[in-house]
């Protein structure tokens, strides 16, 4: 014979027990609604794609040791960090290339990042070169570097909104230790990245370059990434459509 | 003068044909233009006379210590054609007392730049095409002498075609720079006796 209070407690606890049963039911009911409403992936509104604009690139040739510009449709952030890391991915995207005229392994990816700071003012820094070239007719061709006018970059949410900028360019390990090794050619890169960024962000004055975050003192044994380089006079006027 | 090997020990410089490293190909074009220019009577200093690594410090030291009339830094490179000159990319400064290190080259910028005009002028009369440019190197933006960069690439113009393995386009860069060397002094020297 089961005494009357402990028939008293077993039907507590068993009502007690749907209860709590009842209530987690409704809990994993209310979670499951919760995370499909969260998994609704249906597209409401339209990415933001930057538009196509047109970019100005520095394409150097080894043949001749020119520099040229050339315009190139690109789809541009309105950031100028990224926009300058755009430019110089396409432009070492056309390095790499196996016919092109200066070829350069390495491709976009060779530019980790492109960081834009206010220009310091410094004595010692190198004016991006001009170059004369000498054919055996001993005709002189001069391929000026004369400043041209550009287009103003947009502000960028990051870069200083006024003044000079001093672009860091950090490149890859990789991308040096595959550059083609000699003074010219490895001159020809530097003042073609200098170039393209002077053309598409006029406010950038000065470049440094960083190898994986590190300074390093040459590009592939000659020229020289300690220095602080100037772009003021390395784009030319005279420009070479695609 | 001053000849400046470029590259040499664990830093080899670039690959030249025929798997021939730019540390050799520099040194061997040193000693043989060291040999023209001794036998000329022109002094010769050397960064380098063996296969050892010398930083862009001890070799602008050397040179600097030599007080050269002229420094030639010699290099190498399968890119492109011709020979390429180099004078630094500086800007022209006034000699000072105490010339930065790392700008020491700027004082004698506009030197560099005639040197290197007399230098055009040999091997364009040896038939050879030539490249003028500016650059920054930084054993050579170090030195206090009229320096140029010398960069010999493969020729190829429309009437030859020699690689840098050819012994005889060798012997020709060697000859011509042998005689810019002297034309040089000569005028230098010229210079000094002129009232």
């Amino acid at each position: 014979m089961i005494p009357r209070h402990q028939r008293i407690l077993f039907i507590f606890l068993l009502v007690a027990s749907l209860a709590m049963g009842a209530v987690l039911w409704l809990l994993r009911q209310h979670a499951h609604q919760r995370l499909l409403a969260g998994q609704d992936s249906a597209p409401t509104s339209a990415p933001a794609v930057a538009p196509a604009e047109q970019a100005i690139l520095l394409m150097a040739s080894d043949s001749d040791g020119s520099i040229l510009t050339q315009l190139h449709s690109l789809p541009l952030s309105a950031d100028a960090g990224a926009r300058a890391r755009a430019v110089l991915g396409k432009l070492l995207d056309l390095y790499a290339a196996p016919d092109a005229a200066h070829h350069v392994p390495g491709g976009a990816s060779s530019v980790l990042q492109v960081f834009l700071l206010p220009a310091p003012e410094i004595t010692g820094a190198v004016p991006a070169a001009g170059k004369t070239k000498i054919a055996d007719s001993r005709n002189v061709v001069a391929v000026s570097r004369e400043s041209r006018a550009n287009p103003p970059a947009a502000p960028s949410q990051y870069a200083p909104q006024a003044g000079p900028l001093l672009a860091v360019v950090n490149l890859t390990g990789s991308f040096a230790a595959n550059h083609p090794s000699g003074i010219e050619t490895e001159m020809l890169t530097v003042l073609s990245i200098c170039g393209t960024l002077r053309a598409n962000l006029p406010r950038v004055t000065q470049v440094r370059f960083l190898v994986d975050g590190q300074q390093r003192a040459t590009l592939a044994g000659h020229a020289d990434l300690t220095r602080t380089y100037l772009t003021g006079d390395a784009v030319p006027s005279n420009e070479a459509h695609p | 003068m001053v000849l400046d090997a470029a590259h040499g020990g664990d830093d080899t410089g670039g690959r030249l044909a025929n798997n021939q490293l730019e540390k050799s190909f520099t040194l061997a074009l040193s000693v043989r233009l060291r040999s023209l220019l001794v036998a000329r009577g022109i002094p010769v200093v050397t960064t380098r006379d063996s296969d050892a690594a010398v930083d862009p410090v001890k070799r602008a030291e050397i040179a600097n210590r030599a007080q050269a009339q002229a420094c030639l830094s010699l290099h190498a490179s399968e890119s492109g054609s011709g020979i390429y000159l180099f004078a630094s990319s500086l800007a022209p400064a006034a000699p000072a007392r105490f010339p930065a290190w790392k700008t020491a080259q700027a004082a004698a910028v506009m030197r560099s730049l005639k040197l290197a005009g007399v230098i055009n002028s040999a091997l364009l009369h040896a038939g050879m095409s030539v490249t003028l440019s500016r650059t920054s190197l930084p054993a050579m933006d170090s030195m206090t002498c009229p320096a140029v960069a010398v960069e010999i690439a493969p020729e190829q113009n429309h009437e030859t075609a020699a690689g840098l393995d050819d012994k005889d386009y060798q012997a020709r860069v060697a000859a011509a720079l042998a005689a810019a060397l002297l034309e040089w002094r000569t005028d230098a020297g010229r210079t000094e006796a002129r009232p």
